[in-house]
């Protein structure tokens, strides 16, 4: 489509810089910390796209979004086009422009990747979702006439919000039921604002309710309602999107002295419950001087910065492989980095100790080197015998994972589940082993991503359609 | 928004308060409860469900001011509203003819004595009530307690009422009983109390349950903020609980956990208190009206 000339053209056009704020102003506040694109350089960048006819990108993409396409309209300046584009095959376009870690789906396969920097398709997303909503332009579709049946939702995290746009859009009455008093999951209580303003998050749940998806909050289903009733009273088909919220904590000494927190319940102190504006809001959290998150993934970096942001003398990351192996995305550990959150590689705890009144006063510690690679390919961490010393610190966050929410298959135990707890699904269709019910999400993968749960759920609607019109399982 | 349809005050400082909830009414049992958020700027807290009424669609919780969330809840009448009511939480209370059972309640921890007194006198129990409190005046359900008991015992520390002395001391004397033998103990109270109540019945090896009252976020078992120690193992009270074997409970890890915010709670309830233009947290005058 476009000519050799062109195309040498374009590849010399820089990446477009995303402005954000200086690292020492934004550890003062819980603003986002990129400005995103101006029109002007979401149109400079556009133009970097050299428009493939084969586009890797779209194979990168865990749902398959047209990116070319959508990037060539942002170029014409059809801004509003572009978000409608993405969102046909993304019902959260202005998330995923933030949380989705691009660099290693579109942008790693990008072609322009392979000389220089690959197109900014994520900030690129961002910048048209962003533009819609901003300038009023979001529209309701026309919702076709009820076909009669009426799907129950369980979670509204972003696997459960997915399925129920998916399913409205089809026709059916869909009722989402969510434990917590806001839905969301964990884009409200867990992700923190100043990477995903929870104020877009409730714009997607606004439209959602705008088409008709009926959301009813603190409702725990195996609860109130088991599956079994649900479908029985009134519901045809039940899509679970319950997550991984269950925190695994270590099983060494001291684990329960007051300072110790698992991610989830530091992070939904400060996002769900706005801890960081305490007392104005009720919920305290401990701040601490100097604080230590124990893991190196996504959420022990969200919980570091969060921390960072309530001002205590120091936050570490301690992590028992070294930096190469750090499961984050590279953009949160530069943020966290520039930040200047301290990172102790190559360290394991071995046990919490406290005072008399069961505070957290300290962290005993092992190093590490690495051995052999494991199971999983990477290189196991092997303790360095005498290598025993003491960290001070006052609040310590674990966040070496989550289990599956246990509350379903406490009541449904006709759903299998793996032995981890984690509901198996058929991959095609997210049918569970119980007729009427689907899974996706984390509560199917274990700690997964937005992007991924969103794909589930958009299977298993489609999937839901057609049992619900042919009845056949 | 869930309507507040009747309040009482049960003693200085105790309201019960009467919730619309008919999901919840229609579905808890001996033992649940409930979170609730007063308002946008709450915090998530929880509350025993002392009783329900299936047909009206009401549940009741009974609540004592101690800190912000508390005493803004006791502030608000019958007509007001609450904004997030999530339950019912929690496993229910195992009930069955155990034979002869003893419910301990001291001070608040007597309204959640009462469901489970109620369901266990249903199932066939000979129940057996001790219900203590400071002082008379913060004696709460005491006509409640004896409508399902087959019999009632009452202590005040201080002897304005009943029995002088702590609840252990009525049931150090039951347990000493050797011809009518206790069969289970079920303590609910302030934690030194059951703490105290599994120290009086370990050497008599009579199974006692505790329901256990840690600080909490969500509830669903999403943050372990609930965590305790049970026979050297970790529990998360929201859905694992609330009780748990009194022998094997942790007690002393639990009572340092509740003081977690210790600080941060006394700067809320003082800056409730500024904003309510009171002098003080705890300005009797104020609360009662
Ligand atoms: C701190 C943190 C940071 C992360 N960062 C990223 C990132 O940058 N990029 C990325 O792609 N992924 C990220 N992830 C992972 C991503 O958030 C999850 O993979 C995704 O949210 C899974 O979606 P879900 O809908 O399956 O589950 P969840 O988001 O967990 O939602 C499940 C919902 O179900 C509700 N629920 C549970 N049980 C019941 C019940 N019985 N009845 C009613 N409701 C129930 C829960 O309250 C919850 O709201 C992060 C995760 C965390 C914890
Ligand atoms: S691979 Fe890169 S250059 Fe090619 S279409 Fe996709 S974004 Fe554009
Ligand atoms: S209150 Fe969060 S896990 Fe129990």
């Amino acid at each position: 489509m476009i000519d050799p000339k062109e195309i040498r053209e374009r590849m010399k056009i820089p990446k477009q810089p995303m402005g954000e704020q200086e690292p020492m102003e934004r550890i003062k506040n819980f603003y986002e910390v990129p400005h995103g694109y101006t029109e002007e350089q979401a149109i400079e960048e556009a133009r970097r796209c050299i428009q493939c006819k084969n586009p890797l990108c779209v194979d990168g993409c865990p749902v398959g979004i047209d990116i070319p396409y959508f990037i060539r309209l942002i170029e014409e300046g059809k801004f509003i086009e572009a978000a409608r584009k993405l969102k046909e095959t993304n019902g959260l376009p202005a998330v995923c422009g933030r949380v989705c870690p691009q660099e290693d789906q579109c942008e790693r396969v990008c072609i322009i990747g392979k000389k220089g920097e690959p197109v900014a398709i994520g900030r690129l997303e961002k910048f048209a979702a962003d533009y819609e909503r901003e300038h009023g332009e979001v529209t309701i579709p026309n919702i076709p006439k009820w076909t009669g049946k009426k799907v129950a939702v369980v979670g509204g995290g972003p696997a459960g919000l997915t399925a129920a746009g998916d399913l409205v859009k089809m026709g059916h009455r869909v009722t989402v039921f969510e434990a917590l008093h806001t839905p969301g999951g964990v884009l409200m209580y867990g992700i923190p604002e100043f990477r995903l303003p929870k104020k877009i998050v409730e714009s997607e749940v606004d439209y959602l309710r705008k088409m008709g998806v009926d959301i009813q909050c603190n409702s725990v289903v195996g609860k109130l309602d088991t599956i079994d009733e649900l479908l029985s009273e009134d519901y045809d088909a039940v899509f679970v999107g319950s997550g991984a919220g269950l925190p695994y904590f270590m099983n060494i000494p001291g684990e329960n002295l007051v300072g110790v927190y698992s991610a989830n319940e530091f992070l939904t102190r400060v996002n769900l419950m706005k801890a960081f504006q305490f007392p104005e809001y009720d919920t305290p959290v401990l701040k601490g001087k100097r604080v230590a998150v124990i893991g190196g993934g996504n959420t022990a970096m969200d919980a570091a910065r969060t921390a960072l942001r309530l001002c205590p003398e120091e936050v570490s990351i301690i992590y028992r492989r070294s930096r190469e192996e750090l499961p984050a995305r590279e953009e949160e550990i530069h943020h966290g980095e520039e930040e200047g959150l301290v990172f102790r590689l190559l360290h394991n705890p071995i046990k919490f100790t406290g005072n008399d009144d069961g505070r957290l006063t300290a962290i005993e510690c092992v190093k590490m080197e690495l051995g052999e690679p494991d199971d999983s390919g990477r290189r196991r961490p092997i303790v360095i015998e005498g290598s025993e010393f003491t960290l001070d610190c006052d609040v310590a966050i674990l966040s070496i994972g989550n289990g599956a929410n246990p509350l379903i298959q406490q009541t449904s135990p006709d759903i299998k589940t793996n032995k981890w707890g984690n509901i198996t699904i058929d991959q095609d269709t997210g049918r569970t082993s119980k007729k009427g019910v689907f899974a996706g999400g984390d509560i199917v993968r274990g700690g997964s991503t937005v992007i991924l749960a969103m794909g589930d759920a958009r299977r298993a609607a489609n999937s839901i359609d057609e049992y619900l019109k042919t009845g056949q399982w | 928004m869930f309507e507040i349809t009747e309040k009482k005050k049960l003693a200085h400082l105790v309201y019960q308060f009467k919730i619309k909830a008919p999901s919840i009414a229609k579905k808890r049992e001996a033992g649940q409860f409930v979170i609730l958020r007063m308002n946008e700027h709450g915090e998530r807290i929880p509350l025993t469900i002392a009783d329900s009424d299936n047909e009206a669609g009401t549940i009741t919780v009974i609540v004592q001011e101690v800190g912000r969330s508390t005493m803004l809840l006791s502030g608000l009448d019958a007509g007001d509203t609450i904004l997030d009511v999530v339950g019912p939480l929690g496993m229910p209370t195992h009930i069955e003819n155990f034979g002869r059972a003893v419910c301990v309640g001291g001070g608040i921890g007597t309204a959640v004595t009462f469901p489970i007194g109620a369901a266990l006198k249903e199932a066939g129990n000979e129940v057996i009530s001790i219900i203590g409190s400071r002082t008379k005046e913060l004696l709460i359900l005491e006509e409640e307690m004896r409508s399902v008991s087959d019999e009632l015992l009452v202590t005040t520390d201080d002897g304005s009422y009943g029995h002088h002395g702590f609840v252990t001391d009525v049931l150090k004397n039951l347990l000493d009983d050797k011809k009518k033998p206790v069969d289970i103990v079920i303590a609910v109270g302030p934690v030194p109390m059951m703490r105290a109540v599994a120290e009086v019945t370990r050497p008599y090896k009579v199974k006692t349950l505790a329901s256990l009252n840690p600080i909490m976020v969500d509830g669903t078992g999403m943050c372990g903020a609930c965590r305790v120690t049970i026979a050297g193992e970790v529990k998360f009270v929201c859905v694992d609980g609330p009780e748990f074997d009194a022998h094997d409970t942790d007690f002393d890890e639990l009572i340092m956990r509740n003081r977690s915010y210790f600080k941060e709670e006394k700067t809320a309830t003082e800056e409730y208190a500024y904003h309510q233009g009171q002098g003080g947290c705890c300005d009797e005058k104020k609360t009662d009206a």
